[in-house]
């Protein structure tokens, strides 16, 4: 077997020998520690998205004008300039305007995250109460409901199928993008392997592995979106 | 007034230096997204007609391969291929980003060809139409109607992401920009340079998600009802 494996050229040497692997394998806790600020920031991230997506949605098919335009330009933006821009800025202009605050890293990426996606999801949501039709909510204001409840007793509810496929689908974005923290060495899972990388020399298997460990958060959501899509189409 | 037109900003703001600096960023940032969006159309029609043919080898292929990629970050993506293929950092930019946008593509491509209901297909067939006159005049026509407004709204994310260039030392738009924001060290500059930077990827992102948008509303506008759903 040993023979075999000393036959075999590029586990020898290269980028994917089997001393780099070695070394990976022996620091491994840097990269589950990584996974586990990803974890962190994804989690945490998604649940600003999902409240931010939600006032969002909600704005945006109010009756009134004022709000409706705050949520166009909050979308707009968000939706059409980089994600990593945004990060820059809350990363380099908030201890600028707020000298006082001292913001640690993870926070900048929970919020550049939860913002970004934020205006995503609202989108989602705005589709998701437009296609239950006007005469709902106006059947439910004239019995008495107030906006507020007619929105979370009647529309939210029967939005929520129509939702939820494309909602997973930005968790699965957002998973994905919590990686940007890696340009301000955020601490995430994508920092951790691109420092050790980076460190050593070991790239190849580093980012074997930790395209393996972002497949394994992300793939399970991606079947679940698939399934939920299944579904709604089928009802 | 004056105390305006003197401030640092301003300053700044008339220093030709910057919009030099930012725009041969901005050029390469359109050379990157540009070609990234041409070569994953490219991959992506094969990938997506891959897996829509249904041959068992051929359509598994294309399936895995856009499965696993679209879980995998696009900053991974291009990282490897740069410090592990070895690309100078414009090309794994450009690389990264098409291996990932194919993917997407490829789906894309798939969901409009899977949207014409396989009747069509079938008796497009058995009043004797060949394979590519079916695909032509039969299956193509309402499914591009399908693809072209989300492949429109794919090149707004081409955009955006290709500032993850910076990672690996690309001069695009976001590396130049923070390049020229440290060599101003008040902190209205430094703001102002992003908020420079965000206006030009906003301008061109908004005008491509207003087409995008048109597009949509225009192309489901005009089909009625006939093989929608």
């Amino acid at each position: 077997m040993s023979k075999f494996i000393e036959s075999i050229g590029f586990l020898q040497e290269g980028p994917f020998s089997i001393p780099r692997w070695e070394a990976l394998f022996s620091n491994i806790d840097l990269l589950g520690q990584g996974a586990l600020v990803t974890l962190l920031v994804a989690s945490l991230g998604l649940a600003l998205a999902l409240a931010l997506g939600t006032v969002i949605g909600v704005m945006s098919t109010s009756h009134w004008r004022f709000p409706r335009a705050a949520a166009r330009v909050y979308v707009e933006f968000f939706q059409n300039t980089p994600l990593l821009i945004q990060v820059f800025m809350l990363y380099n202009a908030l201890p600028i305007l707020y000298p006082v605050l001292v913001i640690p890293v993870i926070t900048i990426g929970i919020f550049g995250v939860g913002m970004y996606h934020g205006a995503y999801i609202g989108e989602v949501v705005r589709a998701g109460i437009q296609s239950i039709g006007r005469g709902q909510l106006e059947a439910a204001l004239a019995q008495g409901f107030t906006y507020v409840g007619a929105m979370r007793f009647i529309i939210i509810p029967q939005a929520m199928k129509i939702v939820l496929p494309p909602l997973t689908n930005q968790a699965v974005n957002l998973i994905k993008n919590t990686s940007v923290l890696a340009v301000i060495a955020g601490g995430d899972l994508m920092y951790a392997g691109d420092s050790f990388a980076g460190r050593f020399g070991h790239y190849g298997p580093t980012y074997v592995v930790v395209g393996l460990a972002y497949f394994a958060m992300c793939f399970p959501l991606a079947v679940l979106t698939r399934r939920l899509e299944d579904r709604t189409r089928g009802s | 007034m004056d105390a305006i037109l003197n401030s640092p900003v301003a300053e700044m703001l008339r220093d030709p230096i910057l919009y030099i600096g930012l725009g041969y960023g901005l050029l390469l940032t359109l050379q990157i997204s540009v070609l990234s969006i041409v070569l994953s159309f490219a991959f992506g029609t094969v990938l997506g007609s891959m897996r829509y043919s249904g041959f068992p080898v051929i359509s598994h292929a294309a399936a895995t391969y856009v499965e696993f990629i679209r879980n995998l970050p696009t900053l991974l993506l291009i990282l490897t291929s740069y410090f592990v293929l070895g690309l100078p950092a414009m090309w794994a930019a450009t690389i990264g980003l098409t291996i990932y946008t194919s993917a997407v593509i490829a789906e894309i491509i798939r969901g409009g060809l899977n949207s014409v209901p396989t009747g069509q297909w079938e008796a497009a067939r058995s009043q004797g139409f060949t394979f590519i006159q079916s695909m032509r005049h039969v299956v193509l026509p309402p499914a591009v109607v399908k693809m072209i407004p989300p492949i429109v709204s794919q090149f707004v994310t081409v955009i955006k992401d290709s500032s993850f260039a910076m990672a690996i030392g690309a001069y695009e738009l976001m590396f130049k920009g923070t390049i020229l924001a440290a060599k101003y060290w008040k902190p209205s500059q430094i703001i102002t340079i992003y908020v420079v930077i965000a206006m030009a990827y906003f301008v061109i992102n908004f005008a491509i998600s207003m087409v995008a948008r048109r597009l949509q509303t225009k192309m489901s506008a005009g089909r009625g009802s006939i093989g929608s759903s």
